[in-house]
């Protein structure tokens, strides 16, 4: 999660990127610097739609997957299930086209979605709670100011006094409590804004290109909300 | 049986155990392999569904690359993969579909959604000698207490199912009253065995639920609570610990016997497979082979480890499949799960 420094052999790579991790589903092939893309609002549709999708980009590109360099998906943080269909894609993808797999953080994808400067990216985790993280744009990528985090919007981390654009479900759910929050800090927000596979390819064409990529079976959703029962000793 | 040779992946992940194998149609099962989650989820006292699937998408692949260099095969060896596409739970299940459809997509193969009380039902053809079809099938686990009527693959008719808790989810529910943790079933039978061994002379007398219902339905939930009664009576040293182990199990497999050699009897029929976790148990295995006997029956379990949920199950059912399914239904990116899912109700019955 540190910074990434763009790599101009980037530029020949062929990558696959896919995101479930909210009620979208998009798919996106960066190919030789250029990316194309498609989204679209699947509710609980994503395992109807995801390979469909894959299957037509590939398509209009003329590109079939052993042709590409590698898989990207968005590891979360979001929809639990959501993160497994896109990893369990990725994996499967991966796996039989013997391909290396790059997992980006949602969060991260979300700030790209944001274009530039300071971005706050927050996604709803439900139970009055968000998925936290904070970036600011460098000259070859994101720079990591507040690490992912699962929190309340009240208690969200602070970041530096400064210019920041708050952005992400998070912020169209509680924008007063954020805005409450960072005092003057979040001079706007950017309403609508989700990961998607587009940025989720941009973010991981760089990491390919430095061998960043990973075997299949390492591929991993991050979930941050770890604690989901109760065991015994502790009701 | 087959008249070209088909080597199918099996991917199993509907609770709590990720279970993986290749079957060839002409050499048979070729490596399996099963990871059980059990130990994880007994310290939370049952299967939590959130963390069933988070350790399903960590074990898929390991498994895969190991049974396929178990049986020395490549991936693009593979004709076919089959998942279980149900009944179970949603977020397992999405696990062994996403990778299953992927993996299929990669290797340009057919993908097919298995019923996972299919494969159960067809597990014992995996063992020799092999029954033939028709017979009648016991499914008991603890998810489900069925009888079928098997007359041919698909060819499946509900003769009598339980109206309350599985019989294994019986097992599991009384063993925790007993104080023997979760999963519990299995401690509970081995302790009744041990109390029978024993030569105790206490004896609880339990109830017989639905013995002589008419038909051949089953109940099972009274049985726990007649259990807690009898706690409340009696004070509870390890022998009266043992003695209603004993009794618990004694009805439960009366009770299944009793259904399935009517069931025998309704039907005509002389075979009888039995199928599922309960299919373990052996108080039961030696019940139903004596009463059989007595009627000209034959009876045909499962190897033990193919008694709880496994891949080979569905890699078999997958290949049986792969035969009768049009080749226009057998390619398809949609890829779909069906956590409720009842075997007779999807066009898998005729």
């Amino acid at each position: 999660m540190a910074t990434v420094e763009s790599h101009s052999s980037d530029s020949f790579l062929k990558i696959l990127a896919l995101d479930t991790s909210t009620e979208y589903c998009s798919v996106a092939l960066f190919l030789n610097g250029e990316v194309i893309s498609h989204e679209i609002l699947a509710g609980q549709r994503h395992s109807e739609l995801i390979l469909p999708m894959v299957r037509q980009a590939l398509g209009e590109a003329g590109l079939t997957l052993t042709q590409l360099d590698g898989i990207a998906f968005g590891v979360g943080p979001g929809s639990f299930t959501g993160l497994r269909i896109a990893c369990g894609i990725a994996q499967g993808l991966a796996f039989g086209a013997d391909l290396p797999v790059v997992g980006i953080c949602t969060l991260e994808a979300l700030a790209q979605e944001g274009g530039g400067g300071r971005i706050i990216a927050a996604l709803d985790a439900r139970m009055s709670q968000i998925y936290h993280a904070a970036y600011e744009k460098e000259a070859h990528g994101w720079q990591l100011i507040a690490e992912p985090a699962l929190c309340s919007p009240e208690d969200a981390p602070l970041v530096p006094n400064g210019n920041w654009t708050g952005c992400g479900s998070g912020f169209d759910k509680y924008d007063q409590a954020l805005r409450a929050r960072y005092g003057g800090s979040v001079k706007r927000t950017i309403s609508g804004l989700r990961p998607h596979a587009r940025s989720i390819a941009q973010l991981a064409a760089p990491r390919f290109a430095m061998g960043g990529g990973i075997d299949p079976a390492d591929a991993m959703p991050c979930y941050i909300r770890n604690k989901v029962a109760l065991k015994e000793k502790e009701r | 049986m087959f008249s070209h040779p088909l080597l199918v992946l099996g991917i199993e992940t509907s609770c709590d155990e990720t279970g993986v194998a290749l079957y060839d149609t002409h050499r048979g099962l070729l490596s399996h392999a099963l990871y059980s989650q059990s130990e994880m989820h007994s310290e939370y006292g049952g299967v939590v569904p959130e963390l069933a699937s988070r350790d399903h998408i960590r074990r898929v692949l390991p498994l895969i690359r190991q049974i396929l260099s178990a049986a020395g095969v490549d991936l693009a060896d593979l004709d076919a993969i089959a998942y279980t596409q149900g009944p179970g739970l949603a977020g397992a299940l999405l696990v062994g579909a996403s990778i299953s459809a992927a993996l299929g997509f990669a290797l340009n193969i057919p993908v097919l959604g298995i019923h996972h009380l299919e494969g159960h039902l067809l597990s014992p053809l995996l063992s020799k000698p092999a029954p033939a079809f028709p017979f009648v099938a016991l499914l008991v686990s603890g998810g489900h207490t069925q009888l079928m009527e098997v007359n041919g693959l698909g060819l499946y008719t509900l003769l009598g199912e339980t109206v309350d808790d599985a019989a294994g989810e019986a097992f599991d529910k009384t063993a925790k009253l007993l104080g023997l943790g979760y999963p519990g079933g299995p401690a509970l039978s081995k302790l009744a065995d041990e109390f029978v061994h024993s030569g105790h002379s206490k004896y609880f007398e339990l109830p017989r639920p639905m013995l002589h219902s008419g038909d051949l339905n089953f109940s099972f939930s009274g049985l726990k609570t007649a259990v807690l009664t009898l706690m409340h009576k009696h004070e509870m040293t390890p022998d009266t610990r043992g003695a209603m182990a004993f009794a618990f199990q004694e009805a439960v497999v009366d009770v299944l016997a009793e259904k399935s050699l009517a069931a025998l009897a309704k039907t005509g029929l002389t075979q009888l497979v039995v199928a599922g976790g309960v299919g373990a148990n052996r108080q039961l295995r030696n019940t139903l082979c004596r009463k059989a006997e007595q009627i000209g029956a034959t009876v045909f379990f499962p190897e033990f480890e193919f008694c709880t949920d496994n891949g080979a199950m569905i890699a078999f059912a997958g290949a049986m499949r792969m035969q009768e399914t049009s080749d226009q239904d057998k390619r398809t990116d949609v890829f779909t799960i069906n956590a409720r899912w009842d075997l007779e109700m999807q066009g898998l019955c005729t």
